[in-house]
């Protein structure tokens, strides 16, 4: 790369600051880089400005492309991804675009929002359109200027050619009159044989910035004059009774101490200074009578799983009668606990509430209600508030609430200044949002013949709401099934943990089903093609997955993993388990390959095979599925907080657990070419992960591991 | 507050601040070095890893009182514009994700090849497995830090 002469630099950093998309910099700004470019020249090239063709895009005369990508980058590759999906349409040259992080603007882009998997479906044909309606509209600047009709012209690669006549012209000498043509409606999409781009292995747009240390992320937020806070939270179950505000505000570089909500903030001028004063608070908090601990929990689930009266969430057939004609029943109960979410960036915000309105800028999954609620705590119209998006160090849900920046937003009008909060890790760990601690009871009924006839599940949770999915597989499948759920309001705080209950839930789910086909004498893989083939041929109620797609899947899984032909390894034999699961619009199977090694149970190797249609960046989407894996086997095996007397036990990673590299084993990704409207991947291969682990260590062992994590189940620990 | 002279990246730097502060507060708040990230404060997770005459140091338990004349290298003072042989192998093989923990991780990364050219897996491993990626881009992390060995000594100096 060459560094940009400084002219250039600033004035594509005022290009970008007024696109919105760049980060500003209190000082040292004139060194950062406020917009991904793919290569130098089109960095050079980019500081002229371009002109708009709707929402999404602008071309500038030297033909650099500028997208904007509205959704939050989580780390999911969405920043990669849209302009992709633009450029295809557009039959733009990927080398000449610029990708710029849209800020909030939800009159122009609907749904900006990192979460649910679902920015990708959301906006595929949104996407296309905007490329495909600049297309059209450049196509019709050439066919005008050289007076042919606008059929007789194709495009590729950033210019639109007339055959017949040998011409050609860039997109960058058409852009001007092209963007004051009249915006077509009806626009053809490409077919799919003729995507170029999409599909195609595209690098990470920010790893420029990424690789060489560039202020992206929130908490590279700096502002010349702001303030540094770190808050004192309760444990859950405590309020705030007093505090020795006096002797903290006298240390140095503090500036004050405020109190809202049961929580202290300490402001001063660094981030350091803060954290000492922080750490130096001697608060007197009153214990209410809300306070838990594990054990009440351990306790308290088998009062639920026992609970008379549950809410029912599905309900088809007879199951009583079922049970009651059963040749077998198959019973097993799986706990998870709770799960802090550590994104490696901490929670962060900036807030500056000004009396003409707040500025906002950091890392959020969901920058409108961030925005949304600053509004309604301040009593101001939403338009008041604006937000910056940064790029964020991990999410994994905990950023899809607005609490921390509403934290910012309070201590920001206490102190009147521009205020950066900063969470530590151990704010991170002990502040909640926590993955629900859940335990449910499975049931499962076989006729003589090993066909599961009746199937109840009863999920018992702690704030999770309903911890079931009550419409997911094998529901369809089994004639007489019932679902329902409990759930204990507490006072420590949860929220949505990537692939929200299914984290869990398939691993339960995906485990037992491998114990009801062992009860029921048949191979893994055939008991869930039976049921499918069932589900299919007889449903038992609605089917709200993909049946087809499902068995897509699990036969290409089986297929690539070699099922039931693997043979031993330098003389340990390889055991592999199965697990398959719908969620988040896409299907995924896996196989996890686990070798006894000096009498311990070593996961050597997971296969994945991933339906999620068209898939746009192999790279994107094979890391998406890779760290799934990584994320789904290194919490069910080390993920744990526990509690005493409210208070989080675990408030670090010398205490909480995280898989590090010398723990993952060799991960193989497949996908399902159906060509079918893409749906995310930025949660759907986590679910599977664990079952696939577990199924394994059960056949190499004969220890049936029910309870994450796995490292302090009694039944893992017996052959570890 | 006490004024201390940086050897960083090749430049000398001034900062007034407490003895006990973190080198890795005074790279960020005071010398806008942002690019050596905060993870866990307890040397545990390695987001801030820089070089200290050429050893992987975890900046965040470092007070700057103990830095002395030490030569301290940041993500930005690896190369000038990414084209150190690690920088260049984490973007050819397209390692980050989010990407918070990457210059860490890169930090990491070019302190074992200095010492160690031609690393074995296990060795990446050993030298690698004090970095947490909560993405979970380890594999990739591993391939690039080959990547890298394979470029070093004949493509250190190299641009683009």
């Amino acid at each position: 790369m060459q560094t940009l002469p400084n002219a250039s630099r600033r004035n594509f950093l005022k290009l970008a600051a007024t696109a919105g998309g760049g980060l500003l910099l209190g000082f040292n700004w004139t060194e950062t880089e406020g917009a991904v470019v793919a290569t130098d020249a089109t960095a050079v090239n980019a500081a002229v400005p371009g002109v708009g063709f709707n929402s999404y895009l602008s071309i500038n005369p030297q033909g650099v492309i500028t997208i904007l990508s509205p959704n939050p980058e989580v780390g999911q590759g969405i920043k990669t991804a849209f302009p992709i999906i633009v450029a295809e349409e557009l039959d733009a040259d990927w080398r000449k675009v610029v990708v710029e992080q849209a800020p909030l603007d939800t009159k122009k882009f609907e749904r900006q929002v990192a979460g649910g998997s679902g920015s990708i479906p959301h906006s595929w044909t949104r996407l296309r359109q905007a490329g495909a309606t600049a297309r059209q509209m450049l196509i019709g600047a050439a066919a005008k200027r050289w007076n042919v009709p606008a059929a007789e012209c194709t495009t590729a690669s950033g210019s639109v050619i007339h055959t017949g006549s040998n011409r050609k012209l860039t997109y960058g000498e058409l852009a001007t009159e092209a963007a004051q043509l009249p915006v077509p409606t009806d626009v053809k999409l490409k077919d799919q044989k003729d995507f170029k781009i999409i599909g195609q292995t595209i690098k990470n747009v920010d790893n420029p910035g990424i690789i060489t240390g560039k202020p992206l992320f929130g908490l590279d937020f700096y502002r010349e004059g702001m303030l540094f806070a770190m808050i004192q939270r309760p444990a859950f179950g405590y309020t705030l009774k007093s505090v020795n505000d006096t002797t903290i505000k006298a240390m140095p570089g503090i500036v004050d101490v405020v109190t809202f909500d049961n929580n202290v903030a300490v402001v001063g001028k660094s981030t350091w200074q803060v954290k000492k004063a922080k750490d130096a608070l001697k608060i007197d908090w009153t214990k209410t009578d809300a306070t838990e601990s594990t054990d009440d929990h351990n306790r308290l689930f088998k009062e639920l799983l026992d609970k008379p009266d549950a809410t029912v969430r599905r309900k088809d057939g007879d199951v009583d009668a079922a049970f009651k004609s059963a040749a077998k029943v198959v019973t097993a109960e799986y706990q998870c606990p709770f799960l802090p979410h550590t994104p490696m960036e901490p929670m962060n915000f900036f807030a500056h509430v000004r009396p003409d309105g707040v500025e906002l800028v950091g890392p959020t999954q969901t920058p409108e209600l961030a925005r949304n609620e600053t509004a309604k705590l301040l009593g101001i119209p939403p338009e008041k508030v604006s937000v910056q998006l940064t790029r964020m160090g991990g999410g994994f849900g905990r950023r899809l609430k607005a609490d921390y920046v509403i934290e910012a937003v309070q201590v920001s009008k206490r102190v009147n200044a521009p205020v950066k909060l900063i969470w530590t890790r151990e704010d991170d760990m002990t502040g909640g949002s926590y993955r629900p601690a859940v335990r449910y009871r499975f049931q499962a009924a076989l006729d003589a013949q090993g066909n599961m006839i009746g199937y109840k599940l009863r999920g018992a949770s702690i704030n999770a709401g309903n911890s079931t999915r009550e419409d997911n597989f094998p529901a369809g499948a089994v004639d007489n099934l019932l679902i329902d759920s409990v759930d204990h309001k507490s006072a420590i705080t949860t929220g949505p943990w990537r692939a929200p209950i299914t984290n869990f839930l398939a691993f339960a789910e995906q485990s037992f089903l491998d114990e009801v086909a062992q009860a029921a004498g048949k191979d893994a893989v055939q008991f869930r093609l039976d049921l499918l083939e069932k589900a299919k041929a007889k449903p038992a109620g609605a089917v709200k997955y993909d049946v087809d797609r499902m068995v897509g899947v699990i036969k290409l899984a089986v297929e690539k993993s070699g099922w039931g032909t693997k043979k031993g390894v330098d003389g340990n034999a390889v055991s592999q388990g199965f697990s398959v699961y719908f969620s988040h619009r896409s299907y995924v199977a896996q196989v996890g390959e686990v070798v006894v090694k000096k009498g311990k149970p070593v996961v050597q190797k997971m296969y994945a095979v991933a339906d999620c249609g068209v898939v746009i960046n192999q790279s994107g989407a094979r890391q998406q599925v890779t760290g799934c894996i990584v994320d789904g086997i290194g919490h069910a095996m080390y993920g744990n907080i526990t509690f005493k007397d409210g208070v989080p036990e675990q408030t670090n990673f010398n205490t909480y657990r995280l898989i590090r590299l010398n723990e993952i084993p060799d991960v193989e990704v497949h996908f399902v070419d159906n060509g079918m409207d893409p749906t995310g991947l930025g949660e759907p291969a986590l679910p599977p992960a664990g079952a696939a682990v577990a199924n394994a260590i059960f056949k190499a062992t004969g220890k049936r591991v029910r309870n994450q994590p796995f490292a302090e189940d009694e039944a893992f620990k017996s052959v570890s | 507050m006490a004024l201390f002279n940086l050897q960083i990246n090749g430049r000398s730097y001034r900062a007034d601040v407490d003895p006990d502060t973190p080198l890795l507060w005074v790279l960020r708040d005071n010398l806008g070095l942002v690019g050596t990230k905060y993870g866990c404060g307890i040397a545990q997770c390695g987001a801030c890893t820089v070089h200290l005459n050429g050893e992987a140091t975890r900046a965040c338990v470092l007070p700057v009182s103990a830095v002395g004349k030490s030569k301290v290298t940041t993500i930005e003072g690896l190369s000038a514009t990414g084209t150190h042989p690690v920088q260049q192998a984490w973007d050819k093989i397209d390692v980050p994700q989010c990407g918070y923990c990457q210059a860490g991780q890169i930090m990491t990364a070019a302190a074992l090849l200095k010492h160690n050219p031609k690393p074995s897996t296990a060795e990446i491993d050993t030298a690698m497995t004090g970095n947490i990626c909560r993405c979970g881009t380890y594999h990739r992390i591993r391939e690039a830090v080959k990547v890298a060995a394979a470029s070093t000594g004949s493509a250190s100096t190299k641009s683009k």
